[in-house]
């Protein structure tokens, strides 16, 4: 393709991609790097139906100008990266000197926000992303075992999961695990413990979060590996066969070779996806033992006072955390792309 | 098929005649045209008085009454002009309003228009009005009549009496858990603990300033009798907003908890719960904790503001659609059980008992201040490790003090 060809082919697409992707990136981090006014208060008097009380409150005066004289607010470079709702960099040096030892080091360090977030969202990108994977195959290998006869209403049973709007999916989930729910009740039946509760305890709630996850993302896993069995090589199948291969070796000499590249794919999109968990810890009203990025984005957002230089800060960080998780993989891809045109 | 059709052609004439009355009564508010635009919450009395502000001739109201109102009420007012001409909003969520500078100070409409409002509704504010309340709300003790009186005893007046009633009623095998709260990490934890601290004679804050101070023995108490507390609970509470404790209450689970006034309406009738449990709801006054004086629960307003970036013809159209609203007019026996309301001529129904204890027992309301939205946001991150037995009470206020310290420092308000 000639380039001059090549840069009107791709010219829309690009446009779009600086439009709706990088320039918001761009603020996203222009806005992490400054932080609101710093505001003038002062004592009123504030008089309410339950009677007066003296009060502090914002100048709107005196706001309004620092607010005209620097509409962007005031630079602050990295101090909100660093603080310790963030990277709280000073208080791990702090928690370095007080620790007695590794244990309680490391105890010390989940306890700030952004870690033991950290702690739990890497915890369910490492779990969730295997197995969702894993079940989506065994799923496609049975389905594609079947009759055709029953194929088409199993891959419909098999989609329900990804179907279902991810809150209202949890919130099923959720009602069914309460104390009072099915699951909840029967486990306890089974343990013979009244007063266990799965939302009550962080391991449970940690597997339960990631039990939902492995359910809600195995079809999508199903579905592309379901339509790359359906391009396996016939010949190759039958020549092993008549090799004496057993239904294991050829999914494993076989099968699973001509799927690497959709498993690639996958392991990008997933690990992508599962870094940014976030509609499960809502509707499962975890927030008390998992947290993730994204719910601490929702939650400075969400707040009667918003804090949108931490959202933005926060923000960063997580596309930064995605990247060093995808670097493994885009390398990989890169280098088997670069052997294949040498 | 045709029946279908004959059903939706009968609720449309069915509509047609409800809708007749309220054009007959359309009343002349004093000012002949302009644009009424109101968001708010979304319960019955706010609904009430919504649909009153319809009534004005000659103005053209629209309302958006939504549970997410304090998630578009500021930008819905930071436009110029403004989509929303009024905000209905409570104690806490004005203050977010006038830190940006959105709603107008009604002096001058006051003056020209509100001379008949009393003055112990306008809400002033460093002598601006700012709102004009109409009701008031407040957590307080809600209890079963019939629980309390299998195990002989009489409504608690403290949490250290409440503590004792919950044994007594488990040690006599009627209810496992039957302590309820709305202990759902985030906003209404973080509340409970704002309503225990006040209990035990805590300040948020160094009087004057920004500079946080919880972490202290105060702290600490109120930590430690909310712990005593969820020992009682369902295992599940961190996950129980005030919906759940609700319906826990209505599935004749619980028999004591601490709920809001604007909620009982809701458990002491006859829809959603056997006979037994809403016959026996009673609302009594707020429990004191400690030893102290001050109840352990903080009042609330609720009231309406004009916005700033709209026209004085829109302004004064907002105000009087309102103040007719909020005025004796509103008042009949459908409305007057729906909240305590601020309004001459209101009589208090037995649902209401709650609140008007919690005022006359002298609650604090809760603080009006710029940064308290900061540190309950704190507060509701933070305490649950705490009751989960992760770390100590000391560690855990330590926690919600640098949680708070960061995020005000990142606001502006310490430098």
């Amino acid at each position: 393709m000639k380039h001059r060809t090549f840069l009107w082919f791709i010219l829309p697409s690009a446009t779009a991609m600086v439009l709706f992707i990088a320039l918001p990136i761009l603020s996203v981090l222009i806005q992490s790097v400054f932080a609101p006014h710093e505001q003038v208060v002062r004592e009123v008097e504030n008089c309410t139906v339950f009677g007066c009380t003296m009060t502090t409150m914002v100048d709107q005066e005196a706001t309004r100008a620092l607010r005209e004289a620097e509409p962007l607010g005031r630079f602050v470079g990295f101090g909100i990266y660093t603080d310790r709702n963030h990277l709280a960099t000073s208080e791990i040096g702090a928690q370095w000197a007080a620790s007695t030892g590794i244990g309680d080091f490391v105890n010390r360090l989940l306890n700030l926000p952004f870690y033991g977030a950290l702690a739990f969202t890497l915890t369910y990108t490492a779990l969730v992303t295997p197995l969702s994977i894993a079940f989506g195959f065994v799923i496609a290998l049975s389905v594609n075992a079947l009759p055709r006869l029953f194929r088409g209403p199993m891959i419909f049973v098999s989609l329900l999961p990804m179907i279902v709007t991810p809150l209202v999916g949890a919130l099923i989930l959720f009602w069914m695990v309460d104390a009072r729910g099915i699951l909840g009740a029967a486990l306890q039946a089974v343990a013979g413990d009244p007063t266990l509760s799965v939302l009550a305890s962080t391991p449970l709630m940690w597997t339960m979060l990631i039990v939902y996850g492995v359910w809600s993302s195995a079809p999508f896993a199903f579905v592309v590996y379901y339509a790359g069995l359906q391009t396996v090589p016939q010949d190759t199948l039958e020549s092993a066969m008549i090799d004496g291969a057993t239904r294991w070796h050829r999914i494993r000499y076989v099968v699973l070779p001509h799927l690497l590249p959709l498993t690639t794919f996958m392991a990008l999109i997933k690990i992508m996806d599962n870094f940014r968990v976030f509609e499960p810890i809502v509707s499962f009203n975890a927030a008390a033992h998992a947290q993730s990025l994204s719910y601490f984005i929702y939650s400075d957002l969400g707040g009667e006072t918003r804090l949108l230089s931490s959202a933005a800060a926060t923000s960063v960080l997580t596309i930064l955390g995605v990247v060093v998780l995808l670097s493994p993989v885009l390398v990989r891809t890169w280098r088997s792309f670069g052997r294949g045109v040498a | 098929m045709t029946i279908s059709v004959r059903g939706l052609a009968l609720s449309a004439l069915l509509g047609a005649t409800a809708l007749t009355p309220t054009i007959a009564l359309a009343a002349d508010c004093g000012v002949a045209a302009g644009r009424v635009s109101i968001v708010g919450n979304e319960f019955p009395a706010i609904q009430s008085v919504a649909a009153k502000a319809g009534e004005c001739a000659g103005l053209t109201v629209s309302t958006n009454l939504t549970a997410d109102h304090q998630k578009i009420n500021l930008p819905g007012m930071q436009g110029n002009p403004a989509e929303y001409t009024s905000a209905i909003i409570g104690t806490s969520s004005i203050v977010a309003l006038m830190k940006e500078d959105v709603i107008r100070p009604l002096d001058d409409l006051v003056a020209a228009y509100g001379q008949d409002i009393p003055p112990q509704q306008l809400i002033t504010i460093d002598g601006q009005v700012k709102a004009v309340a109409f009701m008031a709300n407040s957590q307080h003790l809600v209890y079963r009549k019939d629980v309390l009186e299998q195990v002989g005893l009489e409504p608690p007046k403290t949490y250290e009496e409440l503590l004792a009633a919950a044994e007594a009623i488990r040690a006599a095998g009627i209810m496992q858990n039957p302590v309820g709260g709305a202990y759902a990490a985030g906003w209404n934890l973080a509340q409970e603990f704002v309503n225990m601290y006040i209990g035990m004679g805590g300040a948020f804050f160094e009087p004057g300033t920004p500079n946080v101070s919880v972490n202290n023995a105060q702290g600490v108490a109120a930590l430690e009798m909310m712990k005593a507390l969820t020992a009682y609970m369902n295992p599940d509470y961190l996950t129980h907003d005030s919906n759940a404790t609700s319906a826990e209450w209505e599935a004749g689970n619980v028999a004591l908890m601490n709920m809001w006034g604007s909620r009982t309406g809701v458990l002491m009738d006859t829809e959603g719960s056997a006979p037994e449990v809403h016959t026996n709801t009673m609302v009594g006054a707020p429990l004191t904790v400690g030893g102290g004086t001050t109840p352990a629960t903080t009042l609330w307003w609720d009231g309406w503001t004009v916005a700033r970036n709209i026209s004085d013809e829109d302004a004064a159209a907002t105000f009087v659609a309102l103040k007719t609203a909020t005025s004796p007019a509103l008042l009949n026996d459908t409305t007057m059980g729906q909240a305590v309301w601020m309004i001459e001529g209101y009589q208090p129904a037995p649902v209401n008992q709650g609140v008007m204890e919690t005022m006359a027992m002298g609650a604090q309301p809760y603080p009006m201040l710029p940064y308290m939205g900061l540190l309950h946001t704190a507060l509701g991150d933070n305490i649950a490790d705490f009751l989960t037995g992760k770390e100590d009470a000391a560690t855990t206020l330590a926690d919600v003090e640098a949680a708070y310290t960061a995020a005000a420092r990142e606001k502006g308000f310490i430098q």
